[in-house]
């Protein structure tokens, strides 16, 4: 292995590992967050919910970018594409089902 | 209960002379077969360079032989409904009790969408997308092996319902409650059950496949926005089957846990919701026909262009197209179901879902009269089937939009006129897709040519067959006759009765001129040879190999720079270069994995149908034994060596050169 080549998978290393570690510390945070405002009882109770809800959405945007990699660059915008695509289809087949049967069961009530 | 389960010597239909007979001549036809195989010593050969082969072009033809076999099964039983119904007008009963004839007609379908159209779609695309692409093989060979085996699986449980029990009396799709444990305690759904979940998974094994081979081994240079166009519908169906065929999977799954665990989630008590069961089958079911419709606009679009010696007309469009169709094609589902009595809202959105996605589909449409425009098309048998699809699919497209309308669905819900519409979209849009493909691409597969006149008198048979079934079908629907009928009392159906059955004749003269074909050109083959590989002036890089495509189909890997890489080639004069030395080329071995694990899970699937547990639990040990066996296999791959390329490769180019040269001179 040439020496160039070796010390190109140090860099990347060093990189995954800053990586990681920032996303380590964003999602203690953000786990801290509501953590606390359920703890504490700082807010009233929709501002809680908001609060919990908020960040447990940035947190997995959080993973998708720091654990998974999930970014738009040449190399790695086929996964991000695959996983959007994915998502987009078990929000509608998931929404759409949920719609479809809670209409029907209204209209059977 | 007792050693083998359910299974007694009564399961066997004794007392149906029909199914009797057709065992009697299933069995004939299997020993001559055996004989033949035995007389001429190629058992060998069938096992070696066959069955157990990772080759994706084997594959591919092995896919298409038993699409043909199961459509021989399919459609006999299509022939069989349309002269019972003929037969029994006037209160007559006609020739099929209606335990047998609900058998047919759930056969019927459950075959032609699962075992003929799927296996014929996917036999086109093992033959071909990897060629196109300009790949050695698939991304994972076995895999692809195992994949087909699963599919025969299938298969072949569907086949012994024939004569082992029966088969579902509930219609293709199994609706519950009919289809669970109180309505249907025989075996019948469970034959449905295992058949499609088996079959299921090695077509999901498929998707993924593809997937990766198209993301990892396209040629050195070829862009994405540079795959050939059948290439990327096929790549819009993998990523559907992908999305799709879990939902099949998890749907199949709940419903045995209702019959064999006594669950009750689409029952009537204990909080089932059979509502749940459709909705579910249906999003993967509508996805499904975008499936098998993708690569037939692909093949189409080849057909177009190469006989046209045009570039096709708006090739973005028809990849966007594609993608656009793949999407809304999975929020349309429920226009199969507008009468379960959703909301208006819910019944509207659909409705209107429905109607946007002829949109894109029409964008292809006109895509391929541009094509057409000012091109000189030569009109060959691939060509004759394209035009009749464009016709005929257009037909369907519309009456498609009729239905989709959901007060005009109201009145025409699960009546003829909706069988006529699927049946000229499916047939007159996939079917004949894959006939044109067939014809394109034979001479590729097996290194000559059909002969051209027995394969247009098909065609018109086909053609013309088919709207003499199926128009007097849309007559039907709106004079209220309804689907899945036994026997008629109504005079005012008669005629159009009888007519449709003229049709399903017609179509029967297609078919046996299509084997008629297959036979004669097999006999002449040596006066059809297809020397330089490259029989239709084809525009993509599957014509730059020979005919049939040497083992390793490349033996240097192309570098593409346009969407039509080998025409690219011709014009550059950089088709047909022999290279001084050639580079060893990795490939797979053969393994005989595939279709013994695939024979254990048949097992495993013949002894749930039956309950014989000791035989399922046998069967899964086995299959999970032979894939660590194969798991811990390093002797899977080896090198052709350069001096075996270089011999194959210039014993084809000498032969393109002499008969380049015979073009030329004559």
């Amino acid at each position: 292995m040439s020496h160039a080549h070796s010390s190109h998978e140090a860099g990347d290393f060093a990189a995954s590992i800053k990586s990681y570690v920032v996303g380590f510390v964003l999602s203690v945070v953000l786990t801290a967050i509501p953590f606390l405002s359920v703890m504490t009882h700082q807010f009233d109770h929709a501002t809680t919910i908001w609060v919990v809800v908020i960040t447990a959405i940035v947190q997995i945007v959080v993973h998708l970018k720091y654990f998974l990699h999930l970014d738009f660059s040449k190399e790695g915008r086929i996964n991000t594409f695959s996983f959007l695509f994915t998502a987009l289809i078990i929000v509608m087949v998931v929404g759409l089902s949920v719609w479809i049967i809670y209409a029907a069961n209204e209209l059977m009530m | 209960m007792s050693f083998f389960g359910k299974l007694t010597l009564e399961s066997i239909p004794y007392h149906e002379p029909i199914i009797m007979v057709t065992l009697a001549v299933v069995g004939v036809i299997g020993l001559i077969i055996a004989a033949l195989i035995t007389k001429h010593q190629k058992w060998g050969v069938l096992w070696h360079d066959w069955l157990t082969s990772v080759d994706h072009k084997r594959l591919g033809i092995m896919y298409i032989l038993l699409a043909l076999v199961m459509l021989i099964r399919g459609f006999s039983d299509a022939i069989m409904m349309r002269t019972q119904q003929a037969l029994a007008t006037n209160g007559a009963a006609g020739y099929l009790p209606p335990e047998h004839y609900d058998q047919i007609f759930t056969a019927h379908g459950v075959i032609m969408i699962i075992f003929m159209a799927m296996p014929f779609m996917i036999g086109l695309m093992n033959l071909i997308l990897p060629l196109q692409i300009g790949a050695r093989d698939v991304a994972f060979p076995f895999l692809n092996n195992l994949s087909f085996w699963l599919t025969t699986s299938g298969a072949v449980l569907i086949n012994i319902s024939l004569g082992l029990g029966e088969f579902a009396k509930t219609g293709w799709v199994a609706y519950p409650p009919l289809s669970e444990l109180a309505y249907s305690p025989g075996v019948g759904v469970d034959y449905y059950i295992w058949a499609l979940q088996i079959s299921g998974i090695g077509t999901t094994l498929t998707g993924v496949n593809f997937i990766a081979t198209v993301l990892k081994m396209r040629a050195p240079g070829m862009k994405l926005m540079q795959m050939p166009i059948f290439t990327w519908t096929c790549t819009w169906a993998n990523i559907l089957i992908v999305a799709s065929f879990p939902i099949l999977t998890a749907v199949l799954g709940l419903l045995t846990l209702d019959r064999y665990l006594d669950f009750h989630f689409f029952t009537n008590d204990g909080g089932g919701n059979a509502m749940m069961y459709i909705n579910l089958f249906w999003a993967w079911g509508h996805p499904e026909v975008y499936i098998l419709i993708l690569p037939a606009f692909g093949i189409f679009s080849e057909v177009i262009s190469t006989f046209t010696s045009k570039r096709l007309f708006g090739y973005s469009s028809m990849v966007w197209a594609s993608g656009a169709i793949s999407i809304l094609g999975f929020i349309v589902w429920l226009h199969h179901f507008f009468t379960m009595g959703s909301s208006a809202n819910v019944n509207a959105f659909f409705g209107v879902m429905t109607m946007v996605i002829a949109v894109p589909t029409g964008v292809k449409l006109f895509n391929w009269l541009f094509t057409i425009y000012r091109g000189r098309l030569r009109i060959t048998v691939p060509v004759l089937w394209t035009l009749g699809f464009m016709v005929t699919f257009t037909i369907g497209g519309m009456t498609g939009v009729l239905l989709a309308v959901p007060g005009a669905d109201y009145v025409l819900h699960n009546s003829l006129f909706l069988i006529a519409h699927f049946h000229n979209t499916i047939l007159g849009g996939a079917v004949f897709g894959y006939m044109a493909g067939f014809a394109f691409w034979f001479p590729k597969a097996m290194g000559f040519h059909l002969n051209e006149r027995l394969g247009k008198a098909s065609f018109w048979c086909w053609q013309v067959g088919f709207y003499v079934a199926f128009m007097p079908l849309y007559v039907l629907g709106f004079l209220g006759m309804t689907r899945r009928i036994n026997h008629t009392d109504n005079p005012a159906w008669n005629f159009w009765i009888y007519f449709a059955a003229v049709g399903a004749f017609i179509i029967l003269a297609g078919i046996i001129l299509q084997f008629v074909q297959l036979y004669v050109s097999f006999r002449d083959r040596e006066q059809n040879l297809d020397t330089t590989g490259d029989p239709w002036n084809g525009h993509t890089l599957e014509w730059s190999t020979s005919s049939p495509p040497q083992f390793y189909n490349f033996a240097k890997l192309p570098h593409v720079s346009d969407i039509d890489a080998f025409t690219d080639m011709k014009e550059k004069g950089q088709a047909y270069q022999r290279e001084q030395t050639y580079q060893p080329i990795h490939m797979p071995k053969n393994t005989a994995s595939g279709i013994l694990i695939a024979a254990c899970i048949t097992a495993v699937g013949f002894a749930a149908i039956w309950h014989i547990w000791w035989l399922a639990i046998v069967g899964f040990a086995g299959a999970f034994v032979l894939f660590l066996v194969r798991a811990y296999d390093n002797d899977v791959d080896y090198y052709v060596q350069p001096d075996d390329v270089t011999r194959i490769e210039n014993a084809h180019l000498d032969n393109v050169t002499a008969n380049l040269t015979n073009v030329v001179r004559g």
